[in-house]
Protein backbone atom coordinates (compact mmCIF):
# COMPACT_ATOMS: atom_id res chain seq x y z
CA UNK A 1 0.00 0.00 0.00
CA UNK A 2 1.21 3.44 -0.82
CA UNK A 3 1.66 5.80 2.04
CA UNK A 4 0.82 9.35 0.95
CA UNK A 5 1.87 12.26 3.58
CA UNK A 6 2.07 15.75 3.61
CA UNK A 7 5.54 17.17 2.39
CA UNK A 8 5.59 19.02 6.22
CA UNK A 9 6.41 15.86 7.79
CA UNK A 10 9.45 15.29 6.03
CA UNK A 11 10.70 18.78 5.61
CA UNK A 12 11.11 22.71 6.92
CA UNK A 13 10.44 25.65 4.15
CA UNK A 14 10.95 29.69 4.05
CA UNK A 15 9.29 31.87 1.87
CA UNK A 16 10.37 35.01 0.10
CA UNK A 17 9.22 37.59 -2.28
CA UNK A 18 10.51 39.51 -5.11
CA UNK A 19 7.87 41.58 -7.05
CA UNK A 20 5.75 39.10 -8.55
CA UNK A 21 8.31 36.22 -7.99
CA UNK A 22 8.25 34.20 -4.94
CA UNK A 23 11.11 31.74 -3.55
CA UNK A 24 10.54 28.99 -1.58
CA UNK A 25 13.28 27.19 0.11
CA UNK A 26 12.67 23.63 0.96
CA UNK A 27 15.33 21.53 3.51
CA UNK A 28 14.71 17.59 4.63
CA UNK A 29 15.06 17.46 8.19
CA UNK A 30 16.85 14.05 7.76
CA UNK A 31 19.29 13.99 4.40
CA UNK A 32 18.15 10.62 3.59
CA UNK A 33 14.64 12.21 2.41
CA UNK A 34 16.75 14.52 -0.13
CA UNK A 35 16.44 11.68 -2.63
CA UNK A 36 12.46 12.13 -2.21
CA UNK A 37 12.46 15.86 -2.24
CA UNK A 38 14.60 15.66 -5.33
CA UNK A 39 12.34 13.22 -7.02
CA UNK A 40 8.57 14.52 -6.01
CA UNK A 41 9.01 18.29 -5.21
CA UNK A 42 9.25 19.37 -9.14
CA UNK A 43 7.67 21.81 -11.20
CA UNK A 44 5.21 19.05 -12.67
CA UNK A 45 4.31 18.19 -9.23
CA UNK A 46 3.70 21.38 -8.09
CA UNK A 47 1.70 22.70 -10.53
CA UNK A 48 -0.57 20.14 -10.70
CA UNK A 49 -1.58 20.98 -6.92
CA UNK A 50 -1.07 24.51 -6.69
CA UNK A 51 -1.10 25.84 -10.14
CA UNK A 52 -4.37 28.28 -9.80
CA UNK A 53 -1.37 30.03 -7.68
CA UNK A 54 1.99 28.77 -8.40
CA UNK A 55 1.46 30.54 -12.23
CA UNK A 56 4.62 30.58 -14.23
CA UNK A 57 7.59 28.67 -14.49
CA UNK A 58 9.69 26.79 -11.42
CA UNK A 59 13.17 27.06 -11.27
CA UNK A 60 15.17 24.64 -8.80
CA UNK A 61 18.37 25.48 -6.89
CA UNK A 62 19.65 21.97 -5.95
CA UNK A 63 21.59 22.64 -2.48
CA UNK A 64 23.19 19.38 -1.59
CA UNK A 65 25.49 20.34 1.19
CA UNK A 66 22.38 21.48 2.90
CA UNK A 67 20.05 18.73 1.83
CA UNK A 68 18.01 21.79 0.24
CA UNK A 69 16.13 22.73 -2.56
CA UNK A 70 15.54 26.26 -3.80
CA UNK A 71 12.34 26.92 -5.56
CA UNK A 72 11.96 30.49 -7.92
CA UNK A 73 8.45 30.41 -8.90
CA UNK A 74 7.33 32.95 -11.59
CA UNK A 75 3.98 35.07 -11.48
CA UNK A 76 3.67 33.40 -8.25
CA UNK A 77 1.78 36.31 -6.12
CA UNK A 78 -0.67 37.94 -8.31
CA UNK A 79 1.40 40.76 -9.52
CA UNK A 80 3.64 41.63 -6.27
CA UNK A 81 3.06 42.88 -2.76
CA UNK A 82 2.01 46.51 -4.58
CA UNK A 83 -1.07 44.81 -7.17
CA UNK A 84 -2.31 41.75 -5.40
CA UNK A 85 -5.49 41.88 -4.02
CA UNK A 86 -4.33 38.17 -2.23
CA UNK A 87 -4.45 38.90 1.54
CA UNK A 88 -0.86 37.58 2.35
CA UNK A 89 0.35 40.12 -0.46
CA UNK A 90 3.82 38.69 0.07
CA UNK A 91 2.64 35.47 0.06
CA UNK A 92 4.78 34.92 3.12
CA UNK A 93 2.43 31.78 3.38
CA UNK A 94 3.46 30.06 0.77
CA UNK A 95 6.01 27.63 2.43
CA UNK A 96 3.15 26.00 3.83
CA UNK A 97 1.53 25.71 0.31
CA UNK A 98 4.55 23.59 -0.99
CA UNK A 99 4.42 22.11 2.35
CA UNK A 100 1.02 20.74 1.60
CA UNK A 101 2.39 19.02 -0.94
CA UNK A 102 1.47 15.34 -0.79
CA UNK A 103 4.19 12.93 -1.18
CA UNK A 104 4.43 9.28 -1.43
CA UNK A 105 7.07 7.37 0.82
CA UNK A 106 6.76 4.05 -0.93
CA UNK A 107 8.20 5.69 -4.05
CA UNK A 108 11.35 7.01 -3.36
CA UNK A 109 13.43 3.63 -2.37
CA UNK A 110 16.07 6.48 -1.03
CA UNK A 111 13.69 7.40 1.93
CA UNK A 112 12.33 3.74 2.41
CA UNK A 113 15.13 1.29 2.97
CA UNK A 114 16.30 3.12 6.24
CA UNK A 115 13.55 4.05 7.73
CA UNK A 116 11.42 1.02 8.17
CA UNK A 117 8.85 2.01 10.46
CA UNK A 118 7.16 4.39 8.28
CA UNK B 1 40.66 50.87 13.09
CA UNK B 2 43.03 47.91 13.86
CA UNK B 3 41.47 45.30 12.74
CA UNK B 4 41.38 42.35 15.38
CA UNK B 5 40.47 38.42 15.58
CA UNK B 6 36.89 38.75 15.91
CA UNK B 7 34.40 41.58 14.73
CA UNK B 8 30.88 41.21 16.94
CA UNK B 9 28.33 42.76 15.17
CA UNK B 10 24.94 42.60 16.24
CA UNK B 11 21.51 43.27 14.44
CA UNK B 12 18.99 45.68 16.14
CA UNK B 13 16.19 45.71 13.50
CA UNK B 14 15.58 43.83 10.35
CA UNK B 15 12.48 46.03 9.49
CA UNK B 16 10.90 49.34 9.50
CA UNK B 17 8.48 48.45 12.53
CA UNK B 18 10.71 45.59 14.12
CA UNK B 19 10.45 45.79 18.06
CA UNK B 20 12.92 47.81 20.43
CA UNK B 21 13.62 45.71 23.44
CA UNK B 22 15.67 43.70 21.76
CA UNK B 23 18.20 45.73 20.47
CA UNK B 24 18.50 47.29 23.86
CA UNK B 25 19.53 44.02 25.54
CA UNK B 26 22.11 43.45 22.52
CA UNK B 27 23.42 46.90 23.19
CA UNK B 28 23.98 46.52 27.40
CA UNK B 29 24.78 42.71 26.91
CA UNK B 30 26.25 41.92 23.31
CA UNK B 31 30.17 43.34 23.94
CA UNK B 32 29.69 44.78 20.38
CA UNK B 33 31.74 46.34 17.97
CA UNK B 34 28.54 47.54 15.76
CA UNK B 35 25.36 47.48 15.67
CA UNK B 36 23.16 47.34 12.08
CA UNK B 37 19.20 48.46 12.09
CA UNK B 38 18.07 47.76 9.13
CA UNK B 39 14.87 49.54 8.37
CA UNK B 40 14.09 49.96 4.18
CA UNK B 41 11.84 48.06 2.20
CA UNK B 42 11.07 48.93 -1.31
CA UNK B 43 7.73 50.26 0.15
CA UNK B 44 9.10 51.81 3.00
CA UNK B 45 11.26 53.62 0.72
CA UNK B 46 8.15 54.99 -1.50
CA UNK B 47 5.74 56.01 1.51
CA UNK B 48 9.08 57.70 3.08
CA UNK B 49 9.09 60.02 -0.14
CA UNK B 50 5.30 60.77 0.23
CA UNK B 51 6.24 61.64 3.68
CA UNK B 52 8.90 64.29 3.02
CA UNK B 53 6.48 65.46 -0.22
CA UNK B 54 4.47 66.49 2.31
CA UNK B 55 6.88 67.92 4.88
CA UNK B 56 10.41 68.54 4.32
CA UNK B 57 11.58 67.72 7.40
CA UNK B 58 9.98 63.73 7.63
CA UNK B 59 10.81 60.97 5.58
CA UNK B 60 12.80 58.96 7.84
CA UNK B 61 11.87 56.06 9.89
CA UNK B 62 8.69 56.45 12.14
CA UNK B 63 10.76 55.37 14.91
CA UNK B 64 13.97 56.69 14.80
CA UNK B 65 13.57 59.37 17.46
CA UNK B 66 12.13 56.66 20.12
CA UNK B 67 15.21 54.06 18.80
CA UNK B 68 17.79 56.93 18.94
CA UNK B 69 16.65 57.92 22.67
CA UNK B 70 16.54 54.30 24.06
CA UNK B 71 20.40 53.42 22.38
CA UNK B 72 22.21 56.36 21.71
CA UNK B 73 23.78 56.84 25.27
CA UNK B 74 24.28 53.17 25.43
CA UNK B 75 26.01 52.78 22.82
CA UNK B 76 28.32 55.92 22.84
CA UNK B 77 29.49 54.16 26.37
CA UNK B 78 29.93 50.99 25.50
CA UNK B 79 31.96 51.41 22.34
CA UNK B 80 29.37 50.10 19.58
CA UNK B 81 29.07 52.00 16.31
CA UNK B 82 25.17 52.39 15.12
CA UNK B 83 25.03 51.92 11.77
CA UNK B 84 21.27 52.50 10.21
CA UNK B 85 19.55 53.16 7.03
CA UNK B 86 16.55 54.76 8.83
CA UNK B 87 17.29 57.71 7.39
CA UNK B 88 14.91 56.27 4.41
CA UNK B 89 14.31 58.68 1.92
CA UNK B 90 15.68 61.96 4.13
CA UNK B 91 18.78 60.92 5.43
CA UNK B 92 19.75 64.45 6.51
CA UNK B 93 16.96 65.49 8.51
CA UNK B 94 17.28 61.74 10.11
CA UNK B 95 21.12 62.76 11.16
CA UNK B 96 19.46 66.41 12.68
CA UNK B 97 17.44 64.07 14.98
CA UNK B 98 20.56 62.16 16.16
CA UNK B 99 22.39 65.30 16.45
CA UNK B 100 19.42 67.16 18.88
CA UNK B 101 19.22 63.58 20.71
CA UNK B 102 22.42 63.62 21.32
CA UNK B 103 23.10 67.50 22.70
CA UNK B 104 19.89 66.74 25.17
CA UNK B 105 21.64 63.52 26.01
CA UNK B 106 24.91 65.59 26.75
CA UNK B 107 26.83 63.81 24.27
CA UNK B 108 29.50 65.81 23.69
CA UNK B 109 31.49 64.58 20.84
CA UNK B 110 28.87 62.12 19.32
CA UNK B 111 29.81 61.76 15.49
CA UNK B 112 27.33 61.31 13.11
CA UNK B 113 27.57 60.75 9.45
CA UNK B 114 24.91 61.23 7.21
CA UNK B 115 25.45 59.08 3.74
CA UNK B 116 23.37 60.52 0.42
CA UNK B 117 23.75 60.04 -3.28
CA UNK B 118 21.16 57.45 -3.21
CA UNK B 119 18.49 59.73 -4.45
CA UNK B 120 19.32 59.31 -8.17
CA UNK B 121 15.43 61.24 -9.28
CA UNK B 122 17.33 63.43 -11.51
CA UNK B 123 18.85 60.57 -13.37
CA UNK B 124 15.09 59.22 -14.21
CA UNK B 125 13.14 60.58 -17.16
CA UNK B 126 9.93 60.03 -18.89
CA UNK B 127 11.69 57.87 -21.28
CA UNK B 128 14.14 56.24 -18.92
CA UNK B 129 13.80 52.36 -19.51
CA UNK B 130 12.56 49.74 -16.40
CA UNK B 131 13.54 46.62 -16.45
CA UNK B 132 10.39 45.14 -14.90
CA UNK B 133 7.79 45.84 -16.55
CA UNK B 134 10.06 46.36 -19.99
CA UNK B 135 8.60 49.53 -20.83
CA UNK B 136 9.54 53.40 -20.20
CA UNK B 137 8.74 55.40 -16.65
CA UNK B 138 5.94 57.08 -18.75
CA UNK B 139 4.32 54.49 -20.25
CA UNK B 140 3.32 53.48 -16.84
CA UNK B 141 0.98 56.50 -17.26
CA UNK B 142 1.65 57.00 -13.33
CA UNK B 143 3.60 60.34 -11.80
CA UNK B 144 6.78 59.30 -10.07
CA UNK B 145 7.31 59.53 -6.30
CA UNK B 146 11.42 58.89 -6.00
CA UNK B 147 14.11 57.03 -7.49
CA UNK B 148 16.95 55.28 -5.45
CA UNK B 149 19.96 53.54 -6.17
CA UNK B 150 21.44 50.65 -3.75
CA UNK B 151 24.63 51.66 -2.51
CA UNK B 152 27.08 49.82 -1.80
CA UNK B 153 29.56 49.21 1.13
CA UNK B 154 31.94 51.62 -0.48
CA UNK B 155 29.82 54.48 0.24
CA UNK B 156 29.61 53.38 3.99
CA UNK B 157 33.54 52.90 4.43
CA UNK B 158 34.03 56.51 3.48
CA UNK B 159 31.91 57.20 6.54
CA UNK B 160 33.69 54.86 8.79
CA UNK B 161 37.31 56.10 7.65
CA UNK B 162 36.16 59.72 9.57
CA UNK B 163 35.50 57.57 13.07
CA UNK B 164 32.03 58.13 13.73
CA UNK B 165 29.96 56.90 16.09
CA UNK B 166 26.89 56.86 14.32
CA UNK B 167 25.91 56.08 10.30
CA UNK B 168 22.61 57.26 8.95
CA UNK B 169 22.23 56.31 4.88
CA UNK B 170 19.45 56.17 2.45
CA UNK B 171 18.88 53.67 0.63
CA UNK B 172 21.80 51.13 0.72
CA UNK B 173 21.83 47.33 -0.18
CA UNK B 174 20.49 45.19 2.95
CA UNK B 175 24.02 43.42 3.75
CA UNK B 176 25.97 46.10 2.88
CA UNK B 177 25.14 47.57 6.09
CA UNK B 178 27.04 44.39 7.51
CA UNK B 179 29.78 43.97 5.10
CA UNK B 180 31.62 48.09 5.48
CA UNK B 181 32.36 47.64 9.23
CA UNK B 182 33.46 44.50 8.53
CA UNK B 183 35.39 45.16 5.73
CA UNK B 184 36.64 48.26 7.26
CA UNK B 185 37.57 46.69 10.40
CA UNK B 186 39.97 44.17 8.52
CA UNK B 187 41.14 45.92 5.92
CA UNK B 188 39.77 43.76 2.81
CA UNK B 189 40.45 45.31 -0.22
CA UNK B 190 37.84 46.48 -2.38
CA UNK B 191 38.55 43.45 -4.93
CA UNK B 192 38.67 40.56 -2.41
CA UNK B 193 35.83 39.06 -3.73
CA UNK B 194 36.09 36.01 -2.21
CA UNK B 195 36.13 37.62 1.47
CA UNK B 196 33.11 40.37 0.00
CA UNK B 197 31.08 37.20 -0.77
CA UNK B 198 31.36 35.90 2.43
CA UNK B 199 31.07 39.07 4.64
CA UNK B 200 27.97 39.42 2.28
CA UNK B 201 26.67 36.21 3.29
CA UNK B 202 27.20 37.37 7.13
CA UNK B 203 24.91 40.63 6.40
CA UNK B 204 22.25 38.66 4.26
CA UNK B 205 22.02 36.04 7.72
CA UNK B 206 21.64 38.82 10.25
CA UNK B 207 19.81 41.66 8.28
CA UNK B 208 16.38 40.33 9.38
CA UNK B 209 17.58 40.12 12.65
CA UNK B 210 15.20 37.26 14.65
CA UNK B 211 14.37 35.67 11.31
CA UNK B 212 17.56 33.38 12.31
CA UNK B 213 17.13 33.19 15.90
CA UNK B 214 14.04 31.66 15.85
CA UNK B 215 11.52 34.13 14.11
CA UNK B 216 9.21 33.37 11.01
CA UNK B 217 10.50 29.62 12.31
CA UNK B 218 8.12 27.84 14.78
CA UNK B 219 5.78 25.03 13.28
CA UNK B 220 4.31 23.50 16.68
CA UNK B 221 4.71 19.74 16.80
CA UNK B 222 7.27 20.33 13.98
CA UNK B 223 9.84 23.30 14.54
CA UNK B 224 9.82 24.27 18.29
CA UNK B 225 11.83 27.17 19.99
CA UNK B 226 12.22 28.21 23.47
CA UNK B 227 10.30 31.58 24.43
CA UNK B 228 9.64 33.08 21.68
CA UNK B 229 8.03 35.54 23.27
CA UNK B 230 11.41 37.08 24.23
CA UNK B 231 13.54 36.56 20.52
CA UNK B 232 16.68 37.67 20.78
CA UNK B 233 18.36 39.38 18.57
CA UNK B 234 21.85 37.82 16.39
CA UNK B 235 25.20 38.28 16.74
CA UNK B 236 28.04 37.94 14.15
CA UNK B 237 31.08 36.78 15.06
CA UNK B 238 33.18 37.45 12.37
CA UNK B 239 36.60 35.68 11.39
CA UNK B 240 39.23 37.64 9.20
CA UNK B 241 38.51 35.21 6.72
CA UNK B 242 34.92 35.99 6.33
CA UNK B 243 33.93 32.62 8.19
CA UNK B 244 31.70 33.79 10.95
CA UNK B 245 29.48 32.03 14.07
CA UNK B 246 26.07 32.89 14.28
CA UNK B 247 24.56 33.30 17.74
CA UNK B 248 22.50 35.31 19.92
CA UNK B 249 22.82 36.47 23.76
CA UNK B 250 22.39 33.94 26.69
CA UNK B 251 19.25 33.98 28.59
CA UNK B 252 17.28 35.50 25.35
CA UNK B 253 14.70 33.50 23.55
CA UNK B 254 14.54 31.51 20.46
CA UNK B 255 17.45 29.22 18.59
CA UNK B 256 19.84 29.62 16.32
CA UNK B 257 20.17 25.82 14.68
CA UNK B 258 21.15 25.03 11.25
CA UNK B 259 17.74 24.73 10.19
CA UNK B 260 17.01 28.86 11.27
CA UNK B 261 20.43 29.62 9.43
CA UNK B 262 19.35 27.53 6.42
CA UNK B 263 16.40 28.51 6.10
CA UNK B 264 17.57 32.30 6.13
CA UNK B 265 20.36 31.81 3.95
CA UNK B 266 17.87 31.24 1.29
CA UNK B 267 15.64 34.32 2.42
CA UNK B 268 14.96 36.10 -0.61
CA UNK B 269 17.49 34.68 -2.76
CA UNK B 270 17.20 33.06 -5.91
CA UNK B 271 20.39 31.92 -7.66
CA UNK B 272 22.26 30.60 -4.14
CA UNK B 273 25.35 30.57 -6.84
CA UNK B 274 24.57 34.42 -8.15
CA UNK B 275 23.37 36.61 -5.15
CA UNK B 276 23.88 40.41 -7.07
CA UNK B 277 24.80 43.11 -4.38
CA UNK B 278 26.44 46.55 -5.27
CA UNK B 279 29.48 45.18 -3.81
CA UNK B 280 29.92 41.57 -5.57
CA UNK B 281 28.40 38.91 -7.47
CA UNK B 282 28.15 36.63 -4.34
CA UNK B 283 28.21 32.63 -4.06
CA UNK B 284 26.05 31.17 -1.40
CA UNK B 285 26.61 27.21 -3.55
CA UNK B 286 29.47 25.35 -1.32
CA UNK B 287 28.38 27.22 1.87
CA UNK B 288 28.79 25.28 5.54
CA UNK B 289 26.59 25.81 7.89
CA UNK B 290 27.59 23.43 11.10
CA UNK B 291 26.70 23.55 14.94
CA UNK B 292 29.71 24.45 17.22
CA UNK B 293 27.73 24.23 20.41
CA UNK B 294 24.11 26.35 21.93
CA UNK B 295 23.25 28.72 19.85
CA UNK B 296 26.42 29.30 18.09
CA UNK B 297 26.10 28.04 14.26
CA UNK B 298 29.46 28.05 11.94
CA UNK B 299 29.02 29.49 8.27
CA UNK B 300 31.87 28.94 6.14
CA UNK B 301 32.74 28.63 2.46
CA UNK B 302 30.91 31.48 0.83
CA UNK B 303 32.65 32.81 -2.22
CA UNK B 304 32.58 35.51 -4.99
CA UNK B 305 33.37 36.96 -8.16
CA UNK B 306 33.56 40.87 -9.70
CA UNK B 307 30.41 43.36 -8.74
CA UNK B 308 27.83 44.28 -11.48
CA UNK B 309 28.99 47.33 -12.79
CA UNK B 310 25.22 49.06 -12.50
CA UNK B 311 23.25 49.40 -9.67
CA UNK B 312 19.60 48.77 -9.55
CA UNK B 313 17.37 51.52 -8.79
CA UNK B 314 13.88 50.96 -7.75
CA UNK B 315 11.69 54.13 -8.97
CA UNK B 316 8.25 54.24 -7.12
CA UNK B 317 5.03 55.22 -8.51
CA UNK B 318 1.94 56.58 -7.14
CA UNK B 319 -0.57 53.33 -6.90
CA UNK B 320 -3.93 54.85 -5.89
CA UNK B 321 -5.67 53.34 -3.35
CA UNK B 322 -6.66 49.64 -1.86
CA UNK B 323 -9.41 49.29 -0.70
CA UNK B 324 -10.81 46.42 1.78
CA UNK B 325 -14.04 45.90 3.36
CA UNK B 326 -14.77 42.99 6.08
CA UNK B 327 -18.40 41.28 7.53
CA UNK B 328 -18.32 37.90 9.73
CA UNK B 329 -20.89 35.34 9.83
CA UNK B 330 -21.10 32.98 12.46
CA UNK B 331 -22.64 29.31 13.23
CA UNK B 332 -24.35 26.76 11.31
CA UNK B 333 -24.04 27.90 7.38
CA UNK B 334 -21.99 30.73 8.09
CA UNK B 335 -20.12 29.25 4.24
CA UNK B 336 -23.37 29.74 2.45
CA UNK B 337 -24.44 32.58 3.84
CA UNK B 338 -20.76 34.24 3.15
CA UNK B 339 -20.50 32.77 0.13
CA UNK B 340 -23.69 34.54 -1.32
CA UNK B 341 -22.56 37.78 0.47
CA UNK B 342 -19.75 38.01 -1.61
CA UNK B 343 -21.78 37.81 -4.99
CA UNK B 344 -24.10 40.36 -4.04
CA UNK B 345 -21.15 42.75 -3.59
CA UNK B 346 -19.21 41.73 -6.69
CA UNK B 347 -22.38 41.82 -8.84
CA UNK B 348 -23.51 45.58 -7.06
CA UNK B 349 -19.64 46.32 -7.84
CA UNK B 350 -20.37 45.98 -11.16
CA UNK B 351 -23.97 46.64 -11.60
CA UNK B 352 -24.84 49.31 -9.52
CA UNK B 353 -21.09 51.32 -9.39
CA UNK B 354 -20.54 50.53 -13.03
CA UNK B 355 -16.85 49.91 -12.13
CA UNK B 356 -15.22 47.30 -14.03
CA UNK B 357 -11.94 46.94 -12.00
CA UNK B 358 -11.11 43.05 -10.26
CA UNK B 359 -13.24 42.87 -6.82
CA UNK B 360 -11.52 40.06 -5.04
CA UNK B 361 -14.04 38.11 -2.81
CA UNK B 362 -12.21 35.93 -0.26
CA UNK B 363 -14.00 33.78 2.96
CA UNK B 364 -11.39 34.03 5.48
CA UNK B 365 -11.15 30.68 7.34
CA UNK B 366 -12.54 29.19 4.54
CA UNK B 367 -10.33 29.77 1.12
CA UNK B 368 -9.15 33.29 1.49
CA UNK B 369 -5.20 32.92 1.00
CA UNK B 370 -4.09 29.81 -1.01
CA UNK B 371 -7.41 29.76 -2.79
CA UNK B 372 -7.78 26.04 -1.75
CA UNK B 373 -11.75 25.18 -0.52
CA UNK B 374 -11.67 23.10 2.78
CA UNK B 375 -13.46 19.42 2.19
CA UNK B 376 -16.41 20.29 4.18
CA UNK B 377 -18.24 23.33 5.63
CA UNK B 378 -19.66 21.34 8.34
CA UNK B 379 -16.98 21.85 11.15
CA UNK B 380 -16.60 25.49 10.26
CA UNK B 381 -17.53 27.55 13.31
CA UNK B 382 -17.21 31.45 11.47
CA UNK B 383 -16.39 32.90 8.32
CA UNK B 384 -15.68 36.39 7.16
CA UNK B 385 -16.35 37.71 4.19
CA UNK B 386 -13.44 39.96 2.44
CA UNK B 387 -13.73 42.20 -0.49
CA UNK B 388 -11.01 44.05 -1.60
CA UNK B 389 -10.01 46.36 -5.13
CA UNK B 390 -7.64 48.70 -6.21
CA UNK B 391 -8.52 52.14 -7.66
CA UNK B 392 -6.95 55.43 -8.26
CA UNK B 393 -9.81 57.70 -6.71
CA UNK B 394 -11.34 57.83 -3.61
CA UNK B 395 -14.57 57.59 -4.92
CA UNK B 396 -14.49 54.14 -6.31
CA UNK B 397 -12.71 52.86 -2.86
CA UNK B 398 -15.54 54.17 -0.87
CA UNK B 399 -17.97 52.68 -2.42
CA UNK B 400 -16.39 49.02 -1.69
CA UNK B 401 -16.44 49.68 1.70
CA UNK B 402 -19.89 51.18 1.17
CA UNK B 403 -21.73 47.98 -0.49
CA UNK B 404 -19.64 46.01 2.38
CA UNK B 405 -21.41 47.66 5.10
CA UNK B 406 -24.87 47.78 3.56
CA UNK B 407 -25.18 43.84 3.69
CA UNK B 408 -25.47 44.35 7.39
CA UNK B 409 -29.22 45.45 6.57
CA UNK B 410 -29.68 44.56 3.48
CA UNK B 411 -27.30 41.31 3.08
CA UNK B 412 -27.88 37.57 3.91
CA UNK B 413 -29.47 36.81 7.76
CA UNK B 414 -26.76 37.30 10.63
CA UNK B 415 -23.61 39.59 9.68
CA UNK B 416 -21.60 41.19 12.00
CA UNK B 417 -18.25 42.72 12.84
CA UNK B 418 -17.85 45.23 9.94
CA UNK B 419 -14.64 46.75 9.49
CA UNK B 420 -13.58 48.90 6.13
CA UNK B 421 -10.04 50.53 5.41
CA UNK B 422 -8.98 52.29 2.30
CA UNK B 423 -5.24 52.37 2.14
CA UNK B 424 -3.21 54.97 0.31
CA UNK B 425 -0.81 52.68 -2.19
CA UNK B 426 2.24 52.76 -4.55
CA UNK B 427 3.85 50.96 -7.16
CA UNK B 428 7.94 50.03 -7.36
CA UNK B 429 9.63 48.86 -10.17
CA UNK B 430 13.33 48.22 -11.06
CA UNK B 431 16.14 49.95 -13.35
CA UNK B 432 19.64 50.07 -13.67
CA UNK B 433 21.72 52.93 -13.73
CA UNK B 434 25.81 53.08 -14.40
CA UNK B 435 27.58 53.25 -10.96
CA UNK B 436 29.66 55.91 -12.11
CA UNK B 437 27.15 58.08 -12.56
CA UNK B 438 26.04 57.76 -8.96
CA UNK B 439 28.19 60.06 -6.84
CA UNK B 440 27.59 59.27 -2.68
CA UNK B 441 28.56 61.65 -0.35
CA UNK B 442 29.11 61.38 3.47
CA UNK B 443 28.88 65.19 5.70
CA UNK B 444 30.04 64.85 9.68
CA UNK B 445 27.43 66.15 12.27
CA UNK B 446 28.90 66.60 15.69
CA UNK B 447 27.09 67.09 18.95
Amino acid sequence: MTKIVELRTLAHARAGDKGNRSNVSVFAYDPKDFGLLEAQVTESRLKLHFGHLLQGSIQRFMLPKLYGINLVIDDALGGGVNESLNLDSHGKSWSFLVLSLPVNLDADSNSKSNNPSR
Amino acid sequence: MASRRTYRIGTGAGFSSDRLDPAIDLVKRGQLDAIVFECVGERTLAFGHRDRAKDSNRGYNALLEKRLRALLALCYTNGTQLITNMGVANPAAAAKIAHQIGQELGLSGLRIAVVTGDDVSTLIHNDSMLSEPACTVGETGRSVIGANAYLGSDAIISALKEDPHVVITGRVADPSLFLAPIQHNFNWLAEDWSRLGAGTLVGHLMECAAQVTGGYFVDPGYKSVPNLAYVGFPIAEVSSDGSAVITKLVDTGGKVSTQTVKEQMLYEVHNPSAYLTPDVVADFSGVEISNEGDDRVRVAGAKGTTRPSELKVTVAFDGGYLAEAEVSYAGPGSVERASLAADIVRDRIKQVHGLDQPCRTDLIGFNAIHGLESESNTDIRDVRLRAALRCDDQETANALLWEVESLLCCGPAGGGGYRGRIEPSVLTYSTFVDRNLVAPKTEMLIV
